[in-house]
């Protein structure tokens, strides 16, 4: 039996304690959150004891791991005090909006050989999955490039201010929605070296971006382009679709399908069909034994909770992976207000007094192993 | 102690249902697909006229979510009695996607003061003693019921759904209660059945025996491939040839993976299924699936 904690109620908290307390193999010990409605009902209707305060949760209960959901802003704090205590941690995305501190929990959770996952969900969707297997084996030929699109329903209208519209807060269309796409991106073909042209721009909001456009450029001359934007009603929910071409032809993904059109298929060692290809989901079953909105929600979980009683140390969405994403997301911040300022001064842009994204590269591709 | 004997006994439900899917962007294979249906079928009319062909088909129940558009539609058949004397709805709610959104928006509890029926509505509650402060989830939990079925007002709903988000998510957390506010609530003030969608029908089968809800109607993904049936097509098989419960099978073609006679004839063969909801969108489609339904239920 995995004892877990939750700490957030929010949509995904409260999905995520779905999953958790639905698993045979796990026992929700307490659960927190600053609303005492939320938690006066859940204690109400379920008898989990219920905290308003995460280190009394910590404190007073004994552990095997936590899941994090709470505003972006807590999960530094949160997940370094639960580390301490030697839990195994599953954190939200983003992961930490203070790269180093993110870098910093990542070595302390291999140190001590701790599960630790972040919830980019995508990484479990199976045709994603297909696509990477694809990838590594090369089908494509040497990639030239990849294109991620992101689009989703999130603000339509000029939004009354929550910790999702505040960027200290690591609220935006950036930290909220298109790391997702970053994080795909960093996935399948491993992370860009470096960001130019990044435009962060308003369509509703006051303090943050509702758009995110960007090109990045990769070691070996790769690039790669993406756009993203959540305020975009024309989806019901987050769209992304990733296309990426190679020498041998090229592949398009989403949720529910993978399109492929290889060149030459001789010269692959899988057998896969020369010329255009269409695999859905129903082709990609993944079988799970909860569903709540997607199979890939109940996967991460599930693969979490077995990496914890399989004593498994790696993980495919783990600290260090995340921190790339947190990254590629400041390199992109940095580069957005070069371009702004390129723009609105017409001036050269000041070198800036921050650590190069390239030397904190060189130190996370350390933690990678 | 009314509804369980009603349960017990179990209204007729009708064997052909029409599901709305197609119309509101929803394709389990393609996102190309959902965008051309999209824009076929902005227009309430181009609904409409599928509507109609299916119900000259013969096909009498609509069952659908409580999605702003189908407002529209009901407005639509108020408006011509004759045109459809004998056309009952099945509502499903809540429409999931506009809680979600709000949720991420306001968070929670102002979700909640914008979702409940109208400004007067809470203050109703606050005056009357129970209130949001007091935890009255059951108190919301009926506004929030009546606030979704205002659209059907004058329409026939002798069964009324349960959205398989909202389902499994009490499934999942372990609020049991709220299945039954859920259908005492229905059948109380809309003297319906309460029906419950799921992606997790053998323990959502559990759940509603514990609360003594007996012989419920659950609808879930049956088909031939064990597309999202949680626990395996094997159990389901099972669960449906032992258990009693009235089964009614919905995602039959698994979105198109399987070819409709072979999908068709997997589910008939499982005779304790009551219904059938599909959705199509052209006359031919809907003729064919029908045909080949009633094909195969009489074998």
């Amino acid at each position: 039996m995995v004892n877990i904690g939750l700490s957030g109620l929010g949509k995904m908290g409260i999905s995520h304690l779905a999953i958790a307390n639905s698993h045979p193999k796990v026992k929700l010990i307490g659960v927190c959150d600053t609303s005492s409605y939320v938690r006066d009902v859940l204690s109400k209707y379920t008898g989990v004891r219920v905290y308003s305060d995460y280190q009394a949760l910590l404190n007073e209960t004994t552990l095997d791991a936590i899941i994090i959901a709470t505003p972006s802003r807590f999960h530094g704090q949160m997940v370094r005090a639960a580390l301490e205590r030697n839990l195994n941690v599953f954190c939200e995305k983003p992961f930490c909006l203070d790269v180093e501190a993110g870098m910093e929990l990542a070595e302390i959770a291999l140190r001590k050989g701790l599960v630790n996952q972040v919830g980019y969900h995508y990484r479990f969707v199976r045709s994603f999955n297909e696509a990477k297997r694809l990838i590594n084996a090369k089908v494509l030929g040497r990639i030239h490039h990849i294109r991620i699109e992101a689009y989703g329903p999130v603000v339509l209208r000029p939004a009354s201010a929550t910790w999702r519209t505040s960027r200290n807060e690591g609220g935006g269309c950036l930290y909220d929605y298109a790391c997702h796409a970053i994080d795909m991106m960093n996935y399948l073909v491993g992370q860009p070296q470096s960001v130019g042209g990044t435009v962060l721009s308003k369509v509703f909001s006051r303090d943050v971006e509702d758009e995110v456009y960007a090109t990045l450029f990769f070691p070996d001359g790769m690039t790669g382009q993406i756009a993203v934007n959540w305020s975009d009603d024309t989806f019901r929910r987050m769209s992304m679709e990733v296309t990426i071409w190679g020498t041998n032809g090229r592949m398009t993904i989403d949720r529910q399908q993978i399109k492929t059109f290889i060149r030459d298929a001789a010269s692959n060692s899988l057998p896969i069909a020369q010329g255009w290809d269409v695999r859905y989901t129903t082709d990609l079953p993944l079988d799970v034994r909860y569903y709540l909105r997607g199979e890939e929600y109940s996967a991460q979980m599930d693969y979490f909770f077995q990496s914890i009683t399989e004593g498994r140390k790696d993980n495919i969405s783990s600290f260090a992976s995340a921190v790339q994403t947190d990254l590629v997301v400041s390199m992109m911040l940095r580069d957005a207000d070069r371009t702004y300022r390129k723009v609105e001064t017409r001036s050269k842009p000041q070198a800036s007094k921050q650590r190069p994204a390239r030397s904190l590269l060189t130190m996370i591709q350390g933690t990678l192993r | 102690m009314k509804l369980l004997q009603q349960c017990k006994q179990g209204l007729p439900m009708d064997r052909i249902l029409f599901g709305d899917n197609q119309f509101f962007a929803v394709n389990h294979m393609s996102e190309e697909k959902a965008r051309t249906q999209a824009i076929r079928f902005q227009n309430v009319q181009a609904i409409i006229d599928v509507l109609d062909a299916a119900y000259d088909a013969g096909i009498r129940v609509f069952m659908c979510t409580t999605h702003e558009r189908v407002a529209d539609i009901c407005e639509h058949v108020r408006s011509n009695p004759k045109r459809y004397p004998e056309l009952i709805f099945y509502p499903c709610m809540p429409y999931a996607h506009k809680y979600a959104n709000a949720v991420t928006e306001y968070g929670m509890i102002e979700t909640l003061r914008r979702f409940l029926p109208e400004r007067g509505a809470l203050a109703a509650i606050l005056q009357g003693g129970v209130s949001l402060a007091r935890r009255d989830v059951e108190g919301i939990a009926r506004l929030l019921i009546d606030a979704e079925m205002k659209m059907f007002k004058g329409l026939k709903t002798p069964v009324i759904f349960l959205q398989n988000v909202m389902t499994d998510l009490m499934l999942g957390i372990g609020i049991r209660d709220g299945f039954r506010i859920f259908a005492d609530h229905v059948q109380e003030r809309y003297g319906a059945e309460p029906g419950f969608i799921t992606m997790n029908m053998p323990h959502l089968l559990d759940a509603l025996e514990k609360i003594g809800l007996e012989n419920p109607i659950i609808c879930a993904n049956i088909n031939k491939i064990g597309f999202r049936m949680c626990g395996g097509i094997k159990l389901y098989e099972e669960v449906i040839a032992s258990r009693r419960f009235r089964p009614v099978a919905m995602s039959v073609l698994a979105s198109g993976a399987i070819r409709p006679r072979e999908a068709i004839e997997y589910v008939c063969g499982h005779k304790k299924i009551r219904s059938i909801v599909f959705g199509a969108s052209s006359r031919s489609n809907i003729e064919e699936t029908k045909r080949l339904i009633e094909e195969y239920s009489s074998r």
